[in-house]
């Protein structure tokens, strides 16, 4: 039997830290070797992780370990540098040689993308030739047109997901603070938005827009910007009717944390109501906001796609990828490629944003750890103690 | 593979195999632990939860593990059956009956969880799972290990659910955990550990997320049970007072380390080990006004009968700085969940730069006063004035002004600081809001404060999260201060703290109590606490305060029932004194006639 005492350590804290002994007016110095913040339980390997960061970096470090989001991040980047350097923005021209998608030019070999791969991957050695990604029955240049539809799609994407956020966010945020009648309005108006089908209102929606200077016959300028512009305005009209699911996330989430203590303590402190809801409470629902954005933006991309192939969303002039595969339908057999160059964009641009708006949400959520493979650690143990690794690799 | 079979409870056949020979006599060394330690791997290298743990365990003995959070007292016996998450790992050995515990696995690992080693955990209420009927989890553990028909497992479960002494066990055993009170889940959680007659049981801190008067009945069931049974039992815990209760032998956990073991009669009575000493000195002794009392025949009683007794006249010179009369307190509606009320007909003053104590257990209103003292909560009947300013029916606008006077400390420290903000940010907002204070001069403030409550100035631009719950909670001190209030409302400022660090926080907090001269309204469950801080006393339960008094006689001289069951549960770190008033406890107990 053990009745023994183990030998004390002379090292341990003696008189630093013995409360309750100590009079008032020399308490020890509360240093952080006495409460210290990382405890040795099942929190250690969290609080050892984050000393000394912020939430904010906190977050950003997971984030870049998350290898799907970071290839996304990438992917997305070099489409979207590849598409406005290829084609311009605003006054600033691109470098490729064809920069209107509309214009007819001579066929080179029928079509057929001059893109050859290099010997390595068994073709003829790569070469980009005139036109890569292939020409249509009329000689427009492909690689031009799915540039110019990329460019397109990014900008919807864009403007609905900030018309989403800005809406969703108001709303959910007012319903979720103040409840009671206003919640009961902001919410009824939200579940009838749902109800509303989307392709349909939005092919209403598109249909209006372009449709609207002749009909009001309104001068032919403002004709000519709503056609200049129908992709912003599509983006912002989608937006219009695809804001409900955040809202009622972000309430969801302002729920409950109107009711932690820490809005409780600000409203003590004499906080307005403003205050309360941009200070306190939105930062801490930024996850959920951010996450569930960049989500309703890799569905938006193809619901544009989907608009766009049914003849609502993007008209000609303006193309976007969804356009060109509509426009091209009825080349499906002979021209196989004006399918595959955008259909190929259109699936990275929904999985990059899919696989940033995971790692985003696995940056955010305060449960993800990062747990090591079992045979690092296995290999690990064995260094320090070979007995014990045996044991649990037999 | 042909299992050894043995006839087990009631002639039913284990399944799973059992270590050793069985049968276990009281005395039988059971558990050998041997150079016991627990690693996680954090940022590619391994650190230490627990190292170098030694000890043995016989039949029939009760070892208690102490520590605060963090010494690695729960990890290194959740090793013991494999509980560590995933980034950690056990070495060293132990040995139950011979049986090698560290590096178990599958099979082998799932015969000695239930079986052989049974743990008790902490809160009851997340152990259970809410989807299934208690009974059905207490079957479902001996269905596991036994060959046995359901009929049979009822059966058993029933008998396992009298002998925990829970109420009507036949009808008890269809119920969901919900539908059962903390202690009655806690009963069913040792019933459920008892099933397999296993050797040994791990009790995580069984008490802690309890009421102290549930706890002492849970305690008392314990206590019987360890006669009973022929299991040792591995106790962990931070309270030195269930320690005194319950233990044979003790084991003192610093930082990962052991740094001291001996019997019960030797760690109290004769500590040799400083930080032992230290954490002896830090537990709130009930009982340190006691010396110079002479009980006098003051009525503190509060009711008579059913009917509140309006306040007395107060002091004529001062202005009391919280002043409810007759005041009922309701949660308001929501959707169709009706209005709640939680506090009635409460009558309670509080004179500058007073601490007054408010005790009670979860749900008796308590934290329902505080919140309304600082207009969170409205008034529906009744009037309230807080430093002679009636807020009763105030508007938003109206309580502008009146923030000034008040401050609140909240109880949990993690949520009652903005995980987005610096904390220097959050002392300071009560300044920006209400003085206006801006850039340097903010800073300035802010500093002053932090030094206030002993904390290093550089803190300030650091996040909650990086700070320890003690540190934490001194910054919802000085946010609270920020504004020298009249009036602060302490909600269990010190309940989710360990006691090392609750003496440090208490002790800050009187001293600036006599700084600043404010008037306080100091809510707890524990009675040591409040005795120490305050100089009079109210005692809460079910939404009506029943007993207010000056301490001493409340301490002394209880005279609501109430309020002496409360005081003769509360545990005290000494095992001489703690098994007089075990004695007491229990005669309380049993005439009371109380099972919850």
């Amino acid at each position: 039997m053990t009745d023994e005492r183990p030998n004390e350590e002379p090292q341990l804290p003696s008189e630093q830290g013995t409360p309750g002994i100590v009079p008032g007016e020399q308490l020890p110095e509360p240093s952080e070797t006495t409460e210290d913040a990382t405890g040795r339980g099942e929190g250690i390997g969290e609080a050892k992780e984050v000393e000394g960061l912020s939430q904010g970096q906190v977050v950003w470090r997971r984030f870049i370990r998350h290898k799907g989001a970071i290839f996304g991040v990438v992917t997305l980047g070099l489409v979207a540098l590849l598409a406005i350097s290829a084609m311009g923005i605003g006054p600033i021209p691109g470098w490729w040689l064809w920069q209107d998608p509309m214009k007819p030019l001579t066929q080179v070999n029928q079509g057929v993308p001059t893109l050859t791969l290099p010997t390595w991957l068994g073709g003829p050695g790569f070469e980009v030739g005139e036109h890569p990604f292939g020409q249509d029955n009329i000689g427009r240049d492909n690689f031009a047109a799915v540039m110019a539809g990329i460019k397109t799609s990014l900008l919807v994407m864009t403007v609905l997901g900030l018309t989403a956020l800005v809406i969703g966010v108001t709303i959910g945020s007012l319903a979720g603070y103040y409840r009671g009648k206003l919640d009961t309005f902001l919410m009824r108006l939200t579940d009838l938005a749902i109800t509303l089908p989307v392709i349909v209102l939005g092919a209403v929606l598109g249909r209006l827009i372009g449709g609207a200077p002749t009909k009001f016959g309104l001068p032919l300028e403002v004709g000519q910007w709503i056609t200049a512009n129908m992709p912003l305005l599509l983006g912002f009209a989608l937006g219009m009717i695809l804001w409900p699911s955040l809202a009622r996330l972000v309430r969801a989430e302002f729920l409950s944390l109107r009711e932690r203590e820490f809005v409780d303590s600000a409203r003590v402190a004499g906080a307005s109501d403003w205050r309360i809801i941009t200070k306190h409470i939105l930062p801490n629902a930024i996850g959920v906001i951010i996450v569930n954005t960049t989500l309703l933006m890799s569905a938006a991309v193809v619901l544009e796609t989907a608009l766009s192939f049914l003849g609502f969303g993007i008209n000609p002039p303006n193309v976007s990828l969804g356009a060109l595969i509509s426009m091209n339908q009825s080349a499906f057999q002979t021209r196989p490629w004006l399918f595959w160059w955008p259909g190929l964009f259109i699936i990275l641009i929904a999985l990059s944003i899919n696989f940033i708006g995971d790692g985003l949400r696995d940056a955010f959520d305060p449960r993800t750890k990062r747990i090591p493979s079992k045979r690092e650690m296995d290999k690990a143990l064995s260094r320090i103690s070979p007995a014990n690794a045996q044991e649990v690799a037999s | 593979m042909s299992k050894p079979q043995e006839v087990g409870l009631d002639g039913a056949i284990r399944l799973s195999r059992r270590i050793g020979d069985g049968d276990i006599k009281r005395g039988d060394t059971i558990l050998e632990v041997r150079d016991l330690g627990v690693k996680f791997w954090v940022n590619g290298e391994w650190f230490d939860a627990a190292d170098e743990v030694n000890y043995e365990l016989k039949a029939g003995e009760v070892l208690a593990i102490v520590g605060e959070s963090g010494s690695g007292k729960t990890q290194s016996s959740m090793s013991l059956i494999g509980l560590l998450p995933s980034n950690g790992r056990a070495v060293g050995s132990a040995k139950l009956k011979g049986t090698e515990l560290i590096g178990l696995s599958g099979t082998r690992l799932r015969e000695v969880r239930g079986n052989e080693i049974a743990v008790i955990f902490q809160e009851p209420m997340t152990a259970l799972n809410p989807v299934y009927t208690v009974g059905f989890q207490i079957a479902e553990t001996l269905r596991t290990h036994f060959v046995m028909a359901p009929a049979q497992a009822k059966a058993r479960a029933i008998d396992l659910m009298r002998l925990v002494e829970i109420p009507d066990p036949e009808g008890s055993f269809d119920k969901f955990p919900h539908q059962l009170s903390g202690g009655q889940r806690q009963r069913i959680m040792i019933a459920q550990s008892l099933a397999c007659d296993p050797k040994l049981l791990i009790a995580d801190e069984p008490t802690t997320a309890l009421d102290v008067t549930v706890q002492a009945e849970i305690l008392k069931l314990m206590r019987e049970l360890r006669e009973r049974v022929d299991a040792a039992i591995i106790l962990i815990t931070h309270d030195m007072g269930v320690v005194a209760d319950m233990a044979d032998r003790i084991i003192v956990m610093k930082d990962g380390r052991v740094v001291e073991h001996g019997t019960s009669d030797q760690i109290f009575n004769d500590p040799q080990h400083p930080y032992t000493k230290a954490l002896l000195a830090a537990v709130p002794h009930l009982g340190t006004t006691a010396t110079d009392f002479a009980p006098a025949l003051k009525v503190s009683l509060v009711r008579e009968g059913d009917t509140p007794i309006p306040l007395g006249p107060g002091d004529a010179g001062a202005t009391a700085a919280l002043l409810m009369e007759d005041v009922t307190i309701e949660y308001p509606k929501q959707g169709r969940r009706p209005a709640f009320r939680a506090a009635k007909n409460i009558n309670l003053r509080v004179d500058p730069g007073r601490v007054v104590g408010l005790v009670g257990e979860s749900g008796s209103g308590k934290t329902t006063i505080g919140r309304a003292a600082v207009a969170l909560l409205p008034v529906v009947e009744g009037t309230l004035h807080v430093a002679g300013r009636d807020i009763t029916h105030a508007t938003n606008a109206d309580l502008y002004p009146f923030r000034r006077d008040v401050g609140i400390v909240f109880q949990d420290p993690g949520s009652s600081l903005n995980p987005r903000l610096p904390v220097g940010e959050s002392i300071g907002e009560p300044l920006f809001l209400h003085e206006k204070l801006r850039g340097k001069e903010l800073s300035d403030r802010v500093e002053a404060l932090l030094d206030s409550v002993e904390l290093p100035r550089a803190m300030r631009n650091r996040y909650p999260h990086e700070l320890s719950g003690g540190q934490r909670q001194r910054i919802g001190i000085a946010r609270a201060l920020a504004l020298e209030p009249k009036l602060l409302i302490a909600d269990e400022p010190t309940s989710a703290l360990d006691v090392s660090v609750q003496a440090r926080v208490l002790q800050l907090f009187s001293d600036l109590q006599e700084r600043y001269g404010f008037a306080c309204l100091f809510i707890s469950h524990d009675l040591a606490v409040v005795e120490m801080l305050s100089s009079q006393i109210a005692v809460m339960k079910d939404g009506v305060l029943v007993e207010v008094g000056p301490t001493p006689e409340i301490v002394n001289n209880p005279k609501h029932p109430y309020t002496q069951r409360l005081l003769s549960a509360v545990p005290v770190p000494d095992p001489a004194e703690q098994k007089k008033r075990r004695e007491l406890r229990d005669a309380i107990i049993e005439s009371q006639h109380l099972v919850s």
